[in-house]
Formats: C-alpha cells, sequence, structure tokens
C-alpha cells in the first residue's frame, strides 16, 4: 500500500478502519457477517414458518370438541382424497390450466409485437404499458371486474348494444362454463384470473422472442418458408421456455388464490378458499395445512415439468 | 428480402396486440371514471354524470384515514427492513461463489413465487404456536419477508454492472472497505435501492393474500377495500379509495422504470 495514501485517509488506527481492514483480510467473515441477518430472517421466520405449518399437518382435529391435540396422524392428509375434498383440488387445478393456457394464447401476438415490430420509444411505451397494470393493486382489479361484470355494468352494456345477448346466453348455458349470470359464472371467473395474471406471462415471452436472432428468420424465409410456416416452425418452438416460464406464474397463482374466487363465480371452495375457512371460521389448523400442501406439491410437479421445458433459462 | 411481411406487422397481429393493451388498461380507466361516478348506489354503464363530491367525503371517513395510515407505516417499516436484508444479502451473492448460494437464492424468491397463502397461513401457525397475537408486528414480518426478494433483485442486478475495478482502484488508492463502501458503492447503489424500495413499497401497500392471516384485528387498506366489496355499502367511497390505491401502487412502477432504465452501460466502464 501506499504511504502517502495512508497518511492522507483520516484516522488510520481508528475503531472503524481497523474492523474495516479485519474484514478485507478474512473474506469469509466479512460474507458471513452480511448473510448472517438475511440468513436468519428467512430461515427461523420463513422456513421455521413452513416447517410448523407441516408439521401441524399432523396434528389431530376433534369434530365434537373443536379443538387440535398434538396426537400424530396422517388422517388430514388422507382426507385430501375424499371426493368433496379432491372436487376441489381439480377444480382448481383445471382453473389454473385453462388460465394458463388462454393468458398464453392471449400474451403471445403481444409479446411477438413487442419482440418485433417495436423499438426505441414504441418499445419503451409497450414495457411500461404492461408493467403498469402487473403493479396495479391487485385487490382493487378484482373489485374492477365486480363493477365491470354486475347487472347492469360495463359487460352487459357492451353486450347489449353489440347485439352479442343471444350469444352470451348460449355460452352462460354451457355447463361447467357457464352459470346464471356473468358474475356468477365460471366464464366470469376465468376471465379475471386471465386479466390479473396476463402480464406474468407477457415478459417472459417477450424477453425470450426478444433473444431470438433476426437471421433465423431470414434464413426462414430464404429458404422458402411463408410466414405462417416460420411462426410454426421456428418462432413458436424457439419461444416455448418464455411460455413455460410466463406459466409458471399464471399456474402457481391461481392455484393459491382465494380473493377471486371469492368475488367472482359460482359457489364452490377453492383450493385457497378452502385453507382460508378450515383455518378460520372452523378453526381446523392441521386440515388448512393439509391443504396447503396441495398447492405446494403441484406446483413442485408443475415445475418439474417445465424445467424440462426450458423455463429456468427465460425466467 | 422475401416481402414486406418481414418488417411490418399485419393487420391481425397489430390488432392483436394493441387490443391486448387496451385489454389490460381497460379495467383501470373504469376505476377512474366510477371514481368520479354521481350516482351513489348502482354501477351502471355509461355513468350519468361526474363529481368531485366521493373525495371529501372518503377523506372524512375515519376508518378510511385509519386504513391509509396502518398501511403507510407498515409499508414504510417493511420497506425499511427489506432494503437492509435485500442489499446484505445481495452484497454476500453477487460474486462470490460458496456452497449453498443456490440454496439462498431459491430461499429469498420462494416467498413471491409460492402463492401467498402459503406463507400467510404458515407465519399463522407459528404465531399461533408461539403464542404472538396478530398486530401490526405480524403484518410487517409477513410484508418484509417477501419484499426482500424485490430489493435484492435491484440491487444485485446493479453490482453485477458495476465494474468491479472501481472497488479495486478505490482500495488502492488507500481507502478502508468502510470508505469505498460509502463513497463508491452506495452512490453506484442509490438509485437502484430506491427502485427497489419503491416497488418493495407498492407490493406491501396493496397486499392482501399474507396480509388476511397476519393482521389479526387491524385493517390495512386492502383489507378494507376487501371488507367493502363484501357488504356493498357506500359504493363511491369505496371507488375512490379503489382509485387511490390503484394510484400508490402504480406511480412507483413509473419511477422505478426512470431510475433504472438504460441498463446496457456498465458504470465506470467508460460507457456512462
Amino acid at each position: 500500500m501506499n504511504t502517502l495514501a495512508i497518511t492522507r485517509t483520516p484516522a488510520p488506527g481508528s475503531p472503524l478502519r481497523r474492523f474495516s481492514n479485519l474484514l478485507y483480510r478474512r473474506p469469509n467473515l466479512y460474507l458471513s457477517m452480511l448473510l448472517v441477518p438475511p440468513l436468519l430472517w428467512f430461515g427461523a421466520i420463513y422456513l421455521g414458518s413452513l416447517l410448523t405449518l407441516l408439521w401441524q399437518g399432523f396434528y389431530t382435529f376433534d369434530d365434537f370438541t373443536m379443538a387440535v391435540t398434538p396426537d400424530l396422524t396422517l388422517a388430514n392428509f388422507t382426507a385430501l382424497f375424499q371426493p368433496s375434498n379432491f372436487d376441489i383440488i381439480v377444480r382448481t387445478l383445471s382453473m389454473a390450466i385453462a388460465v394458463s393456457i388462454a393468458s398464453a394464447i392471449v400474451a403471445f401476438p403481444i409479446a411477438y409485437y413487442m419482440a418485433r415490430y417495436t423499438r426505441g420509444k414504441t418499445k419503451a411505451f409497450f414495457y411500461i404499458a404492461v408493467m403498469l397494470p402487473m403493479w396495479a393493486s391487485y385487490i382493487v382489479k378484482a373489485y374492477a371486474w365486480t363493477l365491470l361484470l354486475a347487472k347492469g355494468g360495463v359487460a352487459q352494456w357492451f353486450v347489449q348494444h353489440l347485439g352479442l345477448g343471444p350469444v352470451l346466453q348460449f355460452v352462460l348455458g354451457i355447463p361447467g362454463v357457464g352459470g346464471s349470470t356473468l358474475s356468477t359464472s365460471h366464464l366470469g371467473r376465468f376471465l379475471v384470473f386471465v386479466y390479473i395474471w396476463l402480464p406474468f406471462m407477457i415478459l417472459p415471452i417477450q424477453a425470450s422472442l426478444e433473444r431470438l436472432p433476426p437471421s433465423l428468420l431470414q434464413a426462414s424465409a430464404d429458404l422458402g418458408a411463408r410466414p405462417r410456416q416460420t411462426l410454426m416452425q421456428v418462432i413458436l418452438p424457439l419461444s416455448v421456455p418464455g411460455i413455460a416460464a410466463g406459466s409458471i406464474f399464471t399456474f402457481s397463482l391461481t392455484l393459491g388464490d382465494f380473493i377471486v374466487p371469492q368475488l367472482v363465480g359460482p359457489p364452490g371452495y377453492f383450493v385457497g378458499s378452502m385453507v382460508y375457512a378450515q383455518q378460520g371460521a372452523i378453526g381446523n389448523m392441521p386440515m388448512a395445512a393439509a391443504f396447503t400442501l396441495v398447492p405446494i406439491v403441484l406446483i413442485a410437479i408443475y415445475l418439474s415439468i417445465v424445467k424440462r421445458l426450458g423455463a429456468f433459462d427465460a425466467l | 428480402m422475401h416481402s414486406d411481411s418481414q418488417d411490418r406487422a399485419s393487420w391481425g397481429l397489430r390488432i392483436a396486440a394493441w387490443g391486448g393493451l387496451v385489454f389490460l388498461h381497460f379495467p383501470i380507466l373504469i376505476i377512474f371514471l366510477y371514481a368520479f361516478n354521481t350516482e351513489d348506489a348502482a354501477f351502471s354503464f355509461p355513468p350519468k354524470g361526474l363529481t368531485l363530491k366521493w373525495f371529501s367525503v372518503a377523506f372524512s371517513r375515519p376508518d378510511v384515514l385509519e386504513a391509509i395510515k396502518l398501511s403507510l407505516q407498515i409499508a414504510a417499516i417493511a420497506t425499511l427492513i427489506a432494503m437492509v436484508l435485500g442489499t446484505l444479502a445481495s452484497a454476500a451473492l453477487y460474486r462470490r461463489d460458496f456452497f449453498g448460494k443456490q440454496g439462498i437464492s431459491l430461499m429469498l424468491i420462494l416467498p413471491i413465487a409460492l402463492p401467498g397463502i402459503i406463507t400467510g397461513i404458515a407465519l399463522l401457525a407459528t404465531f399461533k404456536t408461539l403464542g404472538i397475537e396478530p398486530g401490526m408486528f405480524t403484518i410487517v414480518v409477513g410484508h418484509a419477508t417477501f419484499c426482500v426478494v424485490i430489493v435484492y433483485n435491484n440491487v444485485i442486478a446493479r453490482l453485477r454492472r458495476t465494474s468491479h475495478s472501481l472497488i479495486e482502484a478505490s482500495m488502492d488508492l488507500g481507502a478502508d472497505g468502510w470508505q469505498t463502501f460509502r463513497y463508491i458503492i452506495l452512490p453506484n447503489l442509490g438509485s437502484a435501492l430506491l427502485a427497489g424500495g419503491m416497488l418493495a413499497f407498492a407490493l406491501s401497500f396493496d397486499e392482501i393474500i399474507v396480509t388476511t392471516f397476519t393482521a389479526g384485528h387491524e385493517r390495512t387498506l386492502p383489507l378494507w377495500l376487501l371488507n367493502q366489496l363484501s357488504r356493498p355499502r357506500d359504493v363511491p367511497v369505496t371507488n375512490v379509495v379503489a382509485m387511490l390505491v390503484m394510484m400508490v401502487t402504480m406511480l412507483p412502477i413509473l419511477g422505478a422504470y426512470y431510475l433504472t432504465r438504460g441498463g446496457e452501460s456498465v458504470a465506470g466502464s467508460g460507457g456512462k
């Protein structure tokens, strides 16, 4: 070290200086001092909580006294496979899959246009225009949809003025999709989910398309492919990692949601609302814990599938 | 070039893309429109008239003001904790490789990658086991946990872009670790930290799923809103508050965008 510099720096023997010199000489000490606070927080609070919850899944809930006793049992987990509970899981899972597919279909053209046909200011505009609704308040977005879908609300006004009334009636009549009104139908709930999670799908697809070298598309055209062929055989396969990455969000977020199912759609529990009801009104924390395991397991399975599609490289 | 379609988007694609943007923003515009609606009960469209009356009504309601105050306090404290923990974690993880590094970064992401309901109920189960009464403290703990990763992502991206030779130069010139941190690293991180903090604030201000479980009797602004929805009284006040929440969550993303854009140039590598 340069003597001139040492004399220039203030208070060479100060405790702060000696301390920082010590840290510089011992990078492992430095590293552990950096890591200890976040590790303590996450280890003790977050992981500790997850394990506590999982452990409580083995506790016994007495239906008559409504009391939880720490007698270990597997009953809560086997109860998940009772028809009524299994129905909830299937309902939630099929909604999550449907929402993921629909989001991908709606998101792709937006992402494709963003990646290939915008640059400079327009690209920045599109980027912000997707980020804003993504960050805008979740609960207010859900509320906006209850306003939109309500009787006499905006959706109905458009349907009437476009003369689509009979079409809507027909769609609402389809079992498993429809319901008595738009705001109490599966279709309405599905629309809200697609709307809320759509930006989470657009951005990963856009990022994966952005990395696509233009020379590849030129080569495809030079070799005589029509635009449609290029799209189907070059662009789409190469955007699969992006779609898979986006679907992690749409899938996982739909799976655990309990606010949207409460506000829009027909009665009937979702996994999230079941967890909420079990721990709250019923006070059966063990069953709630067992139900929490459902999204964790489903997401773990889903992640192992999309990992093969290259989703993690596109995140 | 084969054809013009290489350079110009087809009509179908343009309609799908711009239509998608309209779809994304239409419900938000509806919230802004209904906040000025003159009617006091109906959701009818188009609105019969526009007024500013409901703003003064909303801001004279003690329950609304209390919820706003609580949400601001919680978001501020949670953001502070997240900024400290997120910066520490990113400083630890950005350069060195060590055993368990992947695990740590995965652990930081988990609270926002897993559905909020899992974090929420896990925290609730623990608080109950430990006999901690849910309240403002427990809400802050939950919020800070999932806000860390936001700050972490912003700061680590900036650290990776900061040329390490700057730090070496500072050390060579005789600065100690603290001085290097204070005069070189911190000014470099400044805007990334601010951006991360703003996003964390927005995330915390709006969070409802984890909060539902950890709030106890406290009522943050999103919980107040949710409660209004299940009891459709005073719709106009709800609409005004909804617009307010929307703005508090949308403005930070604009700010963060302007603070962190131009990410190609590496600070200190001559490209600034």
